[in-house]
C-alpha cells in the first residue's frame, strides 16, 4: 500500500489493454466559453433520470412551481428528487418519450416557464466541516444528484459507503470523441470542482484524492492543478489519450493498477470514483444550495452552426439545444445522445435532458458514417487486440448469434463495459456491442423469470399448503365443536335426533311421546357425547346442500315463471299425484291424518333441524314449533283439503296428464292459501321457515305474488317428491 | 488353513461393508428422485397445466418417468432445449405446434365488470388475485404467471390475457428491425 501510494504520487500512470484512438474532434466545441441559452418556452422533465427508483410526486397540474423547488420527494431506496428547472406553470404530467434508445414513455412533468426565473428559498452552507455525515448525504440526495458521467448512479448511496475507502478519483478523462463538456467546466469552476471534492473528502475521509485528466486537455489540467494547490491529499495526473481510459475500471487500473474485480464494485476494492460534474453538482447543493437542475451538454456536429457547450436546464427539449446553437439538418439527419461510441440515435428531438446528457451529436454523413451491411467474420481477432475488458469479442460473437447465454456468461459477457471498441476496429462492420446488449437484456430477462419462477413456485406450494390445512381443519371441527357446544345447543341437537329415530314410526301416534322420551333421555345425557360425530357432520352437510338446493330451486322458479312449471318436470308432478293420494288415505283416518302431518313435517324437518349451532337455527326451531301448532289446529281443514284432491289423483302417471295435474295442483294449492290467508293469522314470515315447513305453513306466506306462488308451487313439488320417497319406503 | 483365514477376511469384510452401506442407505436416505428436483427448476412454474398435470412439479414427475418433454407451452423452446439436455434424449418440437416463442402475458381484470365471484381467486394456483365476496377483485401483476387459469372460470368474462408491457427494463434492441427514421 505504501508502496503503491508513493507510486502514485510519483505520478506513474499503469496501462490497462486494449484501447483504441478514434479521431477526437474536440476541437470543434472546446473553444468557446459554456453558454447560457434563452429559456425554453416547455421544459420536459422526466420522474426518473437515474438508475434506480423514482420519488413520489409533489405537485400537480396547473400548480405554479418556483425555480428549484422539488417536484418528487424520495421514497424507496435508491430514488432520487427532481426539481423545477424554471419558475412556470405545471401544464402536463404525463408519459413522454425518455431519453432511452428505446423512446419509451416515461412519466414526466411538463413546465411552461413565465419568464422571471424566480428561485425558490435557498439554504446555502457556507461552513460545510461543520455538518455531520448524514447531514451532508441528506443535502446531496435531496438536491437530486446523480452520477453526471452516464450511468446516473445515485451520489448519495456511493458517498454513503460503508467500505473505507484508500483512493478517491475523479474522473475527469472524458475519453469519448467529441466530448469536451467536462473540460470546459473543469476550466471555468476548477475551485467550485475542489470544493466537491473537498467535500467528498470530508465524507469518505480517502487516502488520496487523484484527479485523471487526459493529456489532450491541456487547459483544464492547469486550471485543476492550480486550483488544487492548497490541498496535499488532491493531485492531478495526466493520463495518455486512448479510449476508453474514461471507463470506470480502466480508469482505476491506469491510476492505481488495481483491478475491479469481475461482477464486483470499485468499492471491493477501495477504490471510489465520481464525474467532475457530479462534484461540480454536489459543490453547489451544499455551498450555494442549489439543487440539480441543469448541467452542461456538448451541442456539437457539422451540421451544428456553433458547436460548443451550453448550460442546458434539465427537460429543455433536444430541440431547442439544436435551434440555439444553429442546425441544419442533412438528409436522414441522425442526432446522436452520447458520444459516437456509446450514444444511441434518438428516435425523436422532442426528448428532455436529463442528468445523464453529456453530449447531443448531430453529425453529417461524412463524419459518421451509416454503418454498412454486415459482413462475415474473418476472424482477424483486431476485436481481442482493442478489448479494454481483455475480453473474446468474436468468440462472444458465436456464442450471442447461436444464444448460448450460459457460455456467454462463462466467456464473462457481462464484464463488457460496451465500450464500443471492437466493433470500432471490425473490419467486417459487425455490430458487434449490439449483439452483446441483446445477449445481456436476454440473459437478464432469464434471471428474471427465474427469479419470478422461484416466486411462483414458493406461492403455489404455499397455497397448496393453506389449501390442505383448511381441508384438514374442515375435518377436524366436528371433533372439536361438541366441546364447545352449549347445554341448550346439545339438547336441540338430541332432539332433532329424536325425530330422526321417530322417521320409521310414521302413523304412529305415539312418536310424540316417543320423541318426548328421546328428549328427556337426551337431556339427561347432555354431560356426555353419545353421538358418533361423523353423523353430525353429515347431517350439516347435508342441511347446506338442501338448503342450497331449494334456494337453487326457488330462484329458477322464480327466474322463469309460473307457467314454466309443467315443462319442468315430470316426476315432480308424478309425485305430487302419489302425494295426493297419499293424503287422501290420510284422510279417510282422520286421526291417523293428524299423526301423519305431525310425524311429515318432522321427517322432512329433519334435516334442517340436525344442527342447531347458533341463533338462525335456533329461530328455525321456534318457526317449526309455531309451524306444528298451526298445524294441529288446522287438521280438519287439511283433510278436507286432501280429500278435494282426490280425483285428481287417480289419473293415470301419463306425462302431459301429470303436468296437467301439477298445474292443478299448484292452482289448488294457491286457492288453498288464499283461504288459509283468510282464516289464520299471518304466521312468522321467516325464511327458513318457508322453506322448512309442509305445503300449507308455506302457502299463506308465499301467495301475494305470481312469484311467491310459483315458489310455492315448488316448494310444494319439493315435498310431494319427499313424501313419495317416503311411500316409497313404506311400501 | 490359508483358505480358512483368506476366508474369514473376505467375509468379515463384507460383513463390515455391508453394514456400511445399510445404515447409509437408510441414513442418508434421498427421500424423491433427484432428477425431479432438476426438472422442476427448469420448468417456469407457471403452474398452468398445460402439460395435462396438475401443475409444474407432477409434470417434472411424469418427466422422471419418462413422459415427453415437450409438452410445456409456457417454457417454449428453451425450457424444451434444457430438458433435452438434462434428460439426455433428442430435442422434439413443441406439442403445441408453430407458437416458437411464447408471448409473455399477465392477467387483467375489467374491474367495473367484476362481480365479486371470488371463482378467479379459486383457480389461481399462485394466489396472484386479490378480493373478497361481492368485492372487486384485481390481479398482483408481479406475481401472475400468465397461466390463463382465472379466464375460464369467469363467469361474466371480465378478465383478458394482456402482453406484458415494454418497460425500459425489460426493453430489447431490435437487432433485426430495419429502422424507421421520418423524413422531414
Amino acid at each position: 500500500m505504501d508502496k503503491l501510494l508513493e507510486q502514485i504520487q510519483k505520478g506513474t500512470v499503469w496501462q490497462f489493454p486494449g484501447g483504441v484512438h478514434p479521431p477526437q474532434q474536440k476541437s470543434l466545441s472546446n473553444g468557446a466559453n459554456i453558454a447560457r441559452l434563452p429559456l425554453p418556452n416547455k421544459l420536459v422533465v422526466a420522474l426518473k433520470q437515474h438508475i434506480g427508483a423514482n420519488g413520489k410526486l409533489l405537485v400537480e397540474k396547473g400548480q405554479r412551481i418556483l425555480k428549484g423547488q422539488a417536484l418528487t420527494e424520495p421514497v424507496a431506496n435508491w430514488s432520487v428528487p427532481v426539481h423545477a428547472p424554471s419558475s412556470g406553470i405545471i401544464t402536463e404530467i404525463a408519459p413522454k418519450p425518455s431519453a432511452h434508445p428505446s423512446a419509451l414513455p416515461e412519466l414526466s412533468i411538463v413546465i411552461e416557464p413565465d419568464g422571471k426565473d424566480e428561485w425558490c428559498t435557498l439554504n446555502p452552507v457556507s461552513e460545510p466541516k461543520s455538518l455531520s455525515h448524514q447531514e451532508l448525504i441528506d443535502i446531496i440526495h435531496q438536491a437530486g444528484i446523480s452520477g453526471m458521467g452516464g450511468a446516473g448512479f445515485p451520489t448519495y448511496v456511493k458517498a454513503d459507503t460503508k467500505q473505507s475507502i484508500d483512493f478517491f478519483i475523479i474522473n475527469a478523462v472524458e475519453c469519448e470523441p467529441y466530448i469536451t463538456a467536462d473540460d470546459t467546466l473543469m476550466r471555468e469552476h476548477a475551485a467550485e470542482i475542489i470544493q466537491g471534492i473537498e467535500l467528498m473528502q470530508q465524507l469518505l475521509n480517502p487516502t488520496l484524492c487523484i484527479v485523471g485528466i487526459e493529456d489532450n486537455k491541456p487547459e483544464a489540467i492547469a486550471t485543476m492543478t492550480k486550483a488544487a494547490e492548497h490541498n496535499n491529499k488532491i493531485i492531478v495526473q495526466t493520463v495518455p489519450t486512448v479510449y476508453p481510459s474514461g471507463g470506470e475500471k480502466q480508469l482505476i487500473k491506469l491510476l492505481t493498477n488495481r483491478e475491479v474485480p469481475s461482477m464486483g464494485i470499485p468499492a471491493d476494492i477501495g477504490v471510489l470514483m465520481h464525474n467532475t460534474g457530479t462534484l461540480y453538482a454536489v459543490q453547489q447543493a451544499v455551498y450555494e444550495g442549489k439543487p440539480l437542475i441543469e448541467r452542461v451538454v456538448t451541442v456539437t456536429g457539422n451540421t451544428i452552426h456553433k458547436p460548443g457547450n451550453v448550460w442546458a436546464l434539465l427537460g429543455t427539449e433536444i430541440k431547442h439545444l439544436l435551434d440555439c446553437q444553429g442546425f441544419s439538418p442533412v438528409p436522414q439527419q441522425r442526432v446522436v445522445m452520447g458520444g459516437p461510441m456509446m450514444g444511441f440515435t434518438l428516435p425523436t428531438v422532442r426528448i428532455g435532458v436529463i442528468k445523464t446528457t453529456n453530449c447531443i451529436l448531430a453529425p453529417d454523413h461524412t463524419e459518421l458514417a451509416e454503418p454498412g451491411p454486415e459482413k462475415a467474420c474473418i476472424r482477424c481477432s483486431a476485436c481481442a487486440d482493442a478489448c479494454p475488458a481483455s475480453l473474446l469479442p468474436q468468440q462472444l460473437q458465436w456464442f450471442a448469434k447461436s444464444k448460448e447465454y450460459d457460455k456467454l456468461q462463462e466467456h464473462n459477457l457481462f464484464d463488457c463495459i460496451e465500450c464500443g471498441a471492437c466493433a470500432y476496429v471490425c473490419p467486417s462492420e459487425i455490430p458487434l456491442v449490439q449483439y452483446y446488449r441483446v445477449a445481456k437484456a436476454e440473459i437478464k430477462e432469464q434471471q428474471a423469470d427465474k427469479i419470478k419462477a422461484d416466486r411462483a413456485k414458493e406461492r403455489f406450494d404455499a397455497r397448496k399448503e393453506r389449501l390442505d390445512r383448511e381441508q384438514e381443519e374442515r375435518q377436524n371441527r366436528h371433533k372439536r365443536k361438541p366441546v364447545a357446544k352449549s347445554a341448550d345447543e346439545k339438547q336441540k341437537v338430541a332432539e332433532a335426533l329424536a325425530r330422526v329415530k321417530n322417521k320409521p314410526d310414521n302413523g304412529n301416534e305415539k312418536s310424540a311421546v316417543a320423541a318426548a322420551i328421546a328428549r328427556a333421555k337426551a337431556k339427561k345425557q347432555q354431560g356426555e357425547e353419545l353421538e358418533p360425530d361423523n353423523s353430525e357432520v353429515a347431517k350439516e352437510r347435508a342441511l347446506r346442500k338442501e338448503q342450497a338446493r331449494k334456494y337453487k330451486e326457488q330462484k329458477s322458479q322464480t327466474d322463469e315463471s309460473t307457467e314454466t312449471a309443467p315443462v319442468d318436470d315430470k316426476k315432480s308432478a308424478v309425485a305430487a299425484a302419489i302425494a295426493r293420494a297419499k293424503a287422501k288415505k290420510a284422510a279417510k283416518a282422520k286421526k291417523a291424518a293428524k299423526a301423519l302431518e305431525d310425524a311429515e313435517p318432522t321427517t322432512s324437518e329433519a334435516p334442517q333441524t340436525d344442527a342447531p349451532v347458533d341463533d338462525r337455527k335456533a329461530a328455525v326451531a321456534a318457526a317449526i314449533a309455531r309451524a306444528k301448532a298451526k298445524k294441529a289446529a288446522k287438521a280438519l281443514e287439511e283433510a278436507e283439503q286432501t280429500v278435494s284432491e282426490e280425483p285428481q289423483s287417480d289419473e293415470p302417471v301419463d306425462d302431459k296428464k301429470a303436468a296437467v295435474a301439477a298445474a292443478i295442483a299448484r292452482a289448488k294449492a294457491k286457492k288453498a292459501a288464499k283461504a288459509l290467508e283468510d282464516t289464520e293469522t299471518p304466521s312468522v314470515p321467516d325464511n327458513t321457515d318457508n322453506s322448512s315447513s309442509s305445503i300449507d305453513a308455506d302457502v299463506p306466506q308465499s301467495s301475494d305474488d305470481k312469484k311467491k306462488a310459483a315458489v310455492a308451487a315448488a316448494i310444494a313439488r319439493a315435498k310431494a317428491k319427499k313424501l313419495q320417497k317416503e311411500g316409497n319406503d313404506q311400501s | 488353513m490359508t483358505l480358512f483365514y483368506a476366508l474369514i477376511a473376505l467375509g468379515s469384510l463384507a460383513l463390515v461393508f455391508g453394514l456400511i452401506l445399510g445404515f447409509a442407505a437408510i441414513r442418508f436416505r434421498v427421500e424423491s428422485n433427484p432428477i425431479v428436483e432438476q426438472i422442476d427448476t427448469i420448468l417456469p412454474q407457471t403452474q398452468c397445466g398445460q402439460c395435462g398435470y396438475p401443475g409444474c412439479r407432477p409434470y417434472a414427475e411424469a418427466i422422471a418417468n419418462g413422459d415427453e418433454i415437450n409438452k410445456c407451452p409456457p417454457g417454449g423452446e428453451a425450457t424444451m432445449k434444457k430438458l433435452a439436455g438434462l434428460m439426455g434424449v433428442d430435442e422434439k418440437p413443441l406439442a403445441g405446434g408453430e407458437q416458437a416463442e411464447p408471448v409473455k402475458t399477465v392477467a387483467y381484470i375489467r374491474e367495473d365488470e367484476c362481480i365479486g365471484c371470488t371463482k378467479c381467486i379459486q383457480a389461481c394456483p399462485v394466489d396472484a388475485i386479490l378480493g373478497a365476496t361481492r368485492q372487486m377483485h384485481t390481479v398482483l401483476i408481479d406475481e401472475c404467471t400468465g397461466c390463463d387459469l382465472c379466464v375460464e372460470p369467469c363467469p361474466v368474462d371480465c378478465i383478458d390475457m394482456l402482453p406484458v408491457t415494454e418497460t425500459k427494463q425489460n426493453w430489447k434492441w431490435q437487432l433485426n428491425a430495419i429502422p424507421v427514421t421520418q423524413i422531414d
